[in-house]
């Protein structure tokens, strides 16, 4: 019965009610829709992050993050590959890679960049190169001297496909070595920053160049599944660490390769919270004045109620429904509009374009796409739910407390 | 005039309602200081670390050279636009560059740099990097054959004050460009990219060794402030040694940094709509309750001839007066709070470092500026404005007959 009285009034003053539904209504709804543009944004920046191939886990040489030559590298790594194999996922694709600087060289034109041995069909599903759209083609098993550079970095030097450059670097006995290299393919990539620094070319020449052997500078693991962002790697780093104590390496998730980028993830969570609370502040005075006046209003009801015997705690409870009753409606359309507005974008998101080097500058894609987690959904419309019934308190008890006395007076 | 005191007093008739719509108020104009300072304190000092180490407000430049940077693509004559700019009001250094990409062996290690020409006294002028020198010495006049490089980029090269470097690179005209340079400073530049892969040596030195004929890459200015660096820009283009080059200010050097700054304030400004907003409809019941119970009194007043316009008047002054004293209050104490932090920042913690790859350190400061304070605060007195004349825009429609009969 009391659920009935507190439902009906409510509605006893529509046009009140329905005020401070909006301000519940719009608060909840842009709670959860800016939330998940925002996680959007991070999940796009973590996937760029590690589709830039530093992948989901890298083995490497303990001194290579400091010293990134081909002096810090991984002896054998066939055999390391088939010794972890068995501690991966299936779906998990693994690639040997020799990662160094270098300089790009044309007759009119040189410029710095990181020169990646790959083997092309091993990359597909791995990291970005492996799908990236590709003008002219990938250099085949036994082609020798093709190179794949990105459109940037082709119109940076004035070349085109088939012309030839030299790429000089830094081989294992310390002398510089030199090579030519025909251009195979361009590429084309999130971020033109991406473009000027990368080229491929094939793995086992880039051992000869160098003279590494079968060696290789780093290991790259890609793990299946999607939202990374959220999924803790250190017990599978951990297992393969154990499985390689006798190896010189390092075993180390993405998280641990860009350590400020996972420090910005969690500063960024705590910044959510702190605008979900900031929002229900400010719904937050809204609901409590709205409740008072209500109560208020009544009082010669409360008085009247109060001296046909119902007991305070249960008036108490009344207005406490009655509130609730308002945080439950103005929540329940605000998560419907949310989540339709979600579902909305979901299918084009929405496009940055136009601050492309902005955007670019910080490692975000260009078009960001709607995340929702069930934690941002449950914590925003729990903050409202609760801390609503919080302030929702005061008035109710003030209902409680009228006396028969004081309020037969009122009008 | 003395609807203005009746308005006050109306406004206490009901104590407890009215200083908790001033309190909505106060919050949001608060919230809206504080973060509006942190802003744009922030975007400040992204802007001034990098200006201030190395792009400098302003630098004159050949025409595409920003585009592309072919060595070929020179300021055929830094001396005469030296001396033009000199005479502009507003500058305070001028100092010509030269840059090239070279690769530089250590004792066993060899990397791609940035080697840049500098003049060791106008360099001053115009960066902070000869302050920043952690082992050894700047550049100076008449030093030949010493660079100066970053800490990142020796522990790289694997070497330190007093070594060799060799730089191998490609002149101005397309031929080799060869020398040996010893190390004579080590700098800490804060920008770890820059701090990664630059050298400076003599800008007499990067003359002979790439073939400059006495040209320059860049000629970077220093205005006294970031405000006056568009004007001075605006002057410069028009001087008749700056014909055929261009004049660009940090916004086209960084365009990066511009739109990032544009994308964080569109989406602050969309989030504090929203904010406001709802505030807005917080206080709409009070309004509208503050009419509502007064529907007699409004009845009675126009019954003995007050004009329906003249209450609308009172009410919104009483609106007003709540939403300002609120306003007044916000900015306070957001002001407030934005000097405390601004005297002792804010620690971002791991975060810091991903913003320390960009110069700015891992505390952030907000500053108070003219517009942080107030335009907040003045867009919740318009939202609130309006959400006030709705319900004092009703007097006029009420009935007289059944105003006077409401309870």
């Amino acid at each position: 019965m009391y659920t009935q009285l507190a439902w009906r009034n409510i509605w006893r003053n529509p046009r009140r009610t329905l005020i401070i539904l909006t301000a519940i209504f719009i608060g909840v709804a842009s709670m959860i829709f800016l939330a998940s543009l925002m996680r959007g944004m991070m999940e796009g920046m973590v996937d760029n992050a590690i589709d830039n191939l530093t992948g989901h886990i890298r083995i490497r040489h303990p001194d290579f993050r400091n010293d990134p030559s081909v002096e810090n590298r991984i002896p054998d790594p066939d055999s390391l590959i088939k010794e972890i194999k068995p501690l991966l996922p299936g779906g998990a694709r693994i690639v040997e890679r020799i990662l160094v600087d270098g300089v790009i060289n044309t007759s009119r034109e040189n410029a710095g960049v990181i020169m990646v041995g790959i083997e092309p069909e091993k990359e597909k599903n791995c990291s970005f190169i492996g799908d990236a759209p590709l003008e002219g083609q990938f250099f085949s098993d036994d082609d020798k001297n093709g190179i794949v550079i990105g459109r940037a970095l082709l119109e940076k030097l004035g070349t085109r496909i088939n012309r030839k450059v030299v790429l000089m670097s830094q081989r294992a006995d310390g002398e510089i070595a030199s090579r030519a290299f025909r251009i195979r393919g361009v590429y084309r990539s999130q971020m033109s920053d991406t473009e000027k620094t990368f080229v491929f070319v094939p793995l086992h020449t880039a051992r000869k160049m160098l003279m590494l052997g079968e060696d290789a500078t780093e290991i790259g693991i890609t793990l299946p599944g999607d939202r990374m962002a959220d999924t803790d790697l250190s017990p599978l780093t951990e297992s393969l660490s154990e499985r390689l104590t006798d190896r010189v390496v390092v075993v180390e998730d993405w998280r641990q390769m860009l350590p400020a980028m996972n420090a910005y993830l969690e500063m960024f969570d705590a910044f959510l919270y702190i605008w979900y609370l900031v929002v229900f502040v400010a719904m937050g005075f809204g609901i409590v004045n709205t409740v008072l006046m209500a109560v208020y209003e009544r009082m010669r009801e409360f008085g009247l109620l109060k001296a046909l015997g119902m007991r305070p705690i249960r008036i108490f409870w009344m207005v406490l429904r009655e509130t609730l009753f308002l945080l439950a409606v103005g929540m329940g359309m605000g998560n419907l509009v949310a989540l339709v507005g979600i579902h909305l974008l979901s299918g084009t998101g929405i496009d940055l374009t136009a601050f492309a080097k902005g955007v670019e500058m910080w490692g975000i894609s260009r078009v960001i796409l709607p995340v929702v987690t069930a934690g941002d959904f449950l914590t925003a419309n729990l903050t409202v739910l609760i801390l609503g019934l919080v302030v929702g308190i005061y008035p109710a008890i003030k209902a409680a407390r009228f006396t028969p006395v004081e309020t037969m007076r009122h009008v | 005039m003395d609807d203005f005191f009746i308005a006050w007093r109306n406004v206490w008739r009901n104590p407890r309602r009215s200083i908790l719509t001033m309190l909505a108020v106060a919050f949001s104009a608060m919230l809206l200081v504080f973060m509006l300072s942190f802003q744009f304190g922030s975007y400040e000092d992204m802007i001034n670390a990098s200006v201030k180490l190395n792009t400098g407000h302003l630098q004159v430049q050949a025409n595409g050279y920003i585009d592309k940077k072919e060595m070929r693509k020179v300021v055929p004559d830094p001396g005469a636009v030296i001396a033009a700019l000199e005479k502009l009001p507003g500058i305070t250094g001028i100092s010509p560059r030269g840059e090239a990409f070279a690769l530089a062996s250590g004792a066993g290690r060899t990397r791609g740099v940035m080697v840049m020409g500098v003049d060791p006294d106008r360099e001053k002028g115009v960066s902070i990097l000869p302050g920043q020198i952690r082992k050894g010495e700047y550049l100076k006049k008449g030093d030949h054959n010493v660079a100066v490089i970053g800490t990142l980029l020796a522990q790289r090269l694997h070497v330190g004050i007093g070594d060799e470097l060799t730089l191998l690179g490609q002149a101005r005209d397309g031929s080799v460009a060869a020398t040996i340079v010893t190390i004579k400073g080590i700098y800490r530049a804060g920008i770890d990219a820059f701090d990664r892969s630059t050298l400076q040596m003599p800008f007499i030195d990067f003359d002979e060794v790439f073939a400059m004929e006495g040209a320059a890459h860049s000629v970077v200015v220093a205005a006294d402030r970031l405000r006056t660096a568009g004007r001075i820009g605006k002057t410069a283009r028009a001087l008749p040694a700056l014909a055929g080059l261009s004049v660009l200010g940090w916004e086209e050097l960084m365009p990066g940094l511009k739109q990032s700054i544009q994308m964080d304030l569109v989406s602050g400004i969309i989030m504090y709509l929203i904010l406001i907003i709802v505030v807005a409809f917080s206080i709409l019941n009070t309004f509208l309750m503050a009419i509502f119970e007064r529907t007699r009194e409004f009845g009675v007043l126009m019954a003995i001839g007050t004009r329906p316009g003249r209450l609308v008047r009172m009410m919104l002054t009483e609106s007003m007066l709540m939403t300002s004293m609120g306003l007044g209050l916000g900015i306070l104490l957001g002001a407030g709070i934005t000097l405390f932090f601004s005297v002792y920042g804010i620690d971002l913690g791991g975060a810091g470092e991903m913003l320390a790859e960009f110069g700015i350190e891992g505390r952030l400061y907000p500053r108070l500026s003219f517009i942080s304070l107030f335009s907040g605060p003045l867009l919740v007195l318009v939202i609130t404005f309006f959400t006030a004349l709705y319900p004092a825009l009703r007097i006029p429609g009420l009935k007289l007959v059944e105003a006077l009969r409401a309870v």
